[in-house]
């Protein structure tokens, strides 16, 4: 990673982030082997940018997401952030307790808007819950932001009082949202924020997110499975399988042109809402690998199709193939790939 | 296969429930029709009635819905002379419990699911539950039955046969489940497959697998399908026409590529401009629709669409419901192409 942006335009820097999950088995509950969850990742993101972090269930996009919040706890790597206040900071290297002023400036949106709220606080309790967990407002003005952000999210203060159930999916996406940016965070991880979402619903959404971006001045790593959400959210994407990152690049050259044999198939996978669009879809043969006992070498290579005997003895490494395009792919400069 | 008679024919359909809250209309005055070997897709958002559609037509409505108007005719083909006789079958006269609606479902219509963990029973082997459903349709024998079903699964492309055939679902992944899923509907050769949503709850390469391989099965088998989703990404790929519902009713019924290239009703238009897209950048933000679905229990006077409508036009929309207008090849709900609507209709 030489051409590396600087310290000045970052704002999160990941390296070797992993996270082994023990399997436990018998009645003493020996440690019988581990999920490599999320295994080695490096990422960063620029101050303002949206990152889009893709692949399929199980490949670790949530648990890497998650770990930038501390929510799960990293088993190596860092996590470099540049605080607001405190300069840069390694979050994996804090304890709860040091990790407490931070929270306020990380913030996440979930998936589920039903399950992500609880049916018996107050919208105002939901919403002010980084505000008071952090002693940051009381009373009065506790009330008065909470009211502003509603405002700002397109939700009316006058419902403040009222419970969840009372709202629609949408609606109380909108609370998600409120409640992650109350506190004024600098970087919002969101994990696939509008997937449980209706059509009509999710381009809403998606609006607000871009304006409140814009708004806030905001850094998102934006965490989906549908790569037509992170298409056009996207600023730059990373590619995940099997806990390990494969290919990132600017949206637009990860689109195009794809350097990583997974990231075309992916690509290719995607129904097009077009007739006259004729399939050139590649259908991966078998399942995805099992992390806690990945094949030998590349651990994508049983799928490949390009896959030479290099491939299933030596795992590839992430290496930057031109200027902001890394990929893990032993091929990577001789293969011509189809992009969309 | 190519008849011009319809396999299924739905005239009016209405189907209401009764809740706490009030009525609710979830089917209200549906019209279409499947010829066989078509590929029909019903799109739409939660709450359009298109899940409640298919479960009319196989009579599966929950105790609290029943079809209250309208027809649903199957017509039965004689795999013989297909040509000369087919069997009129009124499918809403039948009894929901009673021997004639399951002989045809499962057997002549069957359906995929959207999960298919909800839908196989957790405490009996994929073998049992597929041959259960030919040792039923098809008089078979258990042992014929398990041949046949480990036949299909090997159709359906599973790696192990016989070995699935041991297994309970939970030690399946979702794609291979799915497949079993489609493979059990596909045992009894039906006429008809009705898929609600059966790859939404798939990763993109799984659910391209299983597209791909639905497309090759009706190929080979000739069966019509009626494909219920919220993606226009896989109904483009998989109908051969398509109906966009809204509110318990058609708004606009059209072939593939008319929908696609020339959408009519606000609502599709709408719809098609608020998706982001895979294959193209969209500059800025998306077009989003404004408001949201209505509640069931209020649905709006006139046209359901009309208060998140962009082309309302006031004193017709939110009065008079519309009717059904021919523009090009497509048919559309909608006023603006009715200039001089009928007498105003007591709402209901």
């Amino acid at each position: 990673m030489s051409d590396q942006p600087n310290e000045d335009n970052l704002i999160l820097d990941i390296k070797d982030l992993r996270k082994h999950f023990p399997i436990r088995a018998g009645i003493f509950s020996a440690v019988k082997g581990k999920v490599k969850a999320v295994d080695g990742v490096n990422l960063y993101l620029r101050k303002g940018e949206v990152l889009g972090l893709v692949g399929e269930s199980g490949c670790g996009k949530t648990t890497t997401g998650r770990m930038v919040m501390r929510v799960i706890e990293p088993t190596t790597g860092t996590i470099r952030f540049k605080d607001r206040e405190r300069g840069w900071v390694d979050l994996a290297s804090l304890d709860r307790r040091e990790m407490l002023p931070y929270r306020k400036n990380i913030q996440m949106i979930f998936q589920d808007p039903y399950a992500s709220l609880d049916p018996r606080m107050t919208i105002l309790r939901i919403i002010s819950e980084p505000l008071t967990s952090n002693n940051l407002a009381r009373g009065k003005e506790l009330e008065e932001r909470v009211a502003s952000i509603m405002e700002v999210v397109g939700l009316r203060p006058e419902y403040m009082s009222r419970y969840p159930h009372a709202f629609s999916g949408g609606q109380r996406q909108r609370i998600g949202i409120a409640r992650a940016l109350v506190s004024g965070p600098q970087l919002v991880v969101a994990d696939e924020p509008v997937s449980a979402l209706d059509v009509s619903i999710q381009a809403q959404i998606l609006n607000l997110l871009q304006d409140l971006q814009k708004k806030f001045d905001l850094t998102y790593l934006f965490v989906a499975h549908d790569l037509s959400v992170v298409r056009h959210i996207s600023d730059r994407v990373a590619v995940m399988y099997v806990g390990k990152l494969v290919e990132s690049a600017s949206k637009k050259e990860l689109f195009h042109a794809p350097r990583h044999p997974y990231t075309e198939a992916l690509l290719s996978a995607v129904p097009r809402p077009d007739p006259h669009h004729k399939s050139t879809r590649i259908i991966l043969p078998g399942e995805v690998a099992d992390p806690a006992n990945p094949p030998p070498g590349c651990y994508f290579h049983p799928r490949c199709r390009f896959a030479i005997d290099i491939c299933k003895q030596e795992e590839p490494i992430l290496e930057e193939i031109c200027p902001e395009h890394f990929v893990a792919c032993h091929r990577a400069k001789e293969l011509s790939l189809q992009g969309v | 296969m190519t008849n011009p008679e319809p396999l299924i024919e739905v005239q009016g359909l209405k189907t209401f429930f009764k809740v706490r809250e009030g009525l609710v209309r979830a089917v209200n005055g549906v019209s279409f029709s499947i010829k066989s070997g078509q590929t029909l897709g019903v799109v739409g958002e939660s709450g359009c009635g298109k899940s409640i559609t298919a479960q009319s037509i196989m009579r599966l409505v929950e105790p609290a819905g029943k079809i209250v108007e309208g027809k649903i005719t199957y017509y039965r083909m004689d795999s013989h002379n297909n040509r000369t006789s087919a069997e009129v079958v009124d499918i809403t006269s039948l009894n929901p419990r009673g021997p004639e609606i399951r002989h045809i479902r499962g057997g002549e219509i069957a359906m995929v699911f959207q999960d298919p963990m909800t839908s196989f029973s957790p405490v009996h082997t994929i073998g049992d539950q597929i041959s259960e459903a030919l040792m039923l349709h098809q008089n078979m024998n258990k042992k014929e039955a398990l041949e046949r079903a480990a036949e299909t699964l090997h159709k359906v492309g599973m790696p192990k046969p016989y070995r699935v055939l041991t297994s309970f679902p939970h030690q399946l992944s979702g794609g291979m489940r799915q497949r079993s899923m489609i493979a059990m509907a596909l045992s009894c050769n039906p006429s008809l497959l009705i898929a609600d949503e059966p790859t939404t709850a798939l990763d993109v390469t799984t659910e391209a697998q299983i597209l791909e391989l639905m497309k090759k099965l009706q190929g080979s088998l000739g069966m019509a399908i009626m494909y219920i989703t919220h993606n226009l990404g896989v109904v483009a790929e998989m109908a051969d026409e398509i109906i966009v519902m809204y509110l318990g009713k058609i708004v606009e019924h059209a072939s593939v590529v008319d929908l696609f290239e020339n959408p009519k009703h606000p609502y599709t238009r709408a719809l098609l401009r608020s998706i982001p897209r895979v294959d193209k950048d969209i500059d800025e933000r998306l077009e989003s629709i404004t408001g949201m679905v209505p509640d069931p229990y209020s649905v709006p006077h006139g046209c359901p669409f009309h208060p998140r409508c962009p082309s309302l036009i006031p004193g017709i929309c939110d009065v008079i419901e519309p009717d059904g207008v021919r523009v090009d090849d497509s048919q559309v709900y909608c006023h603006l192409y009715n200039p001089e609507p009928a007498a105003v209709r007591q709402p209901l």
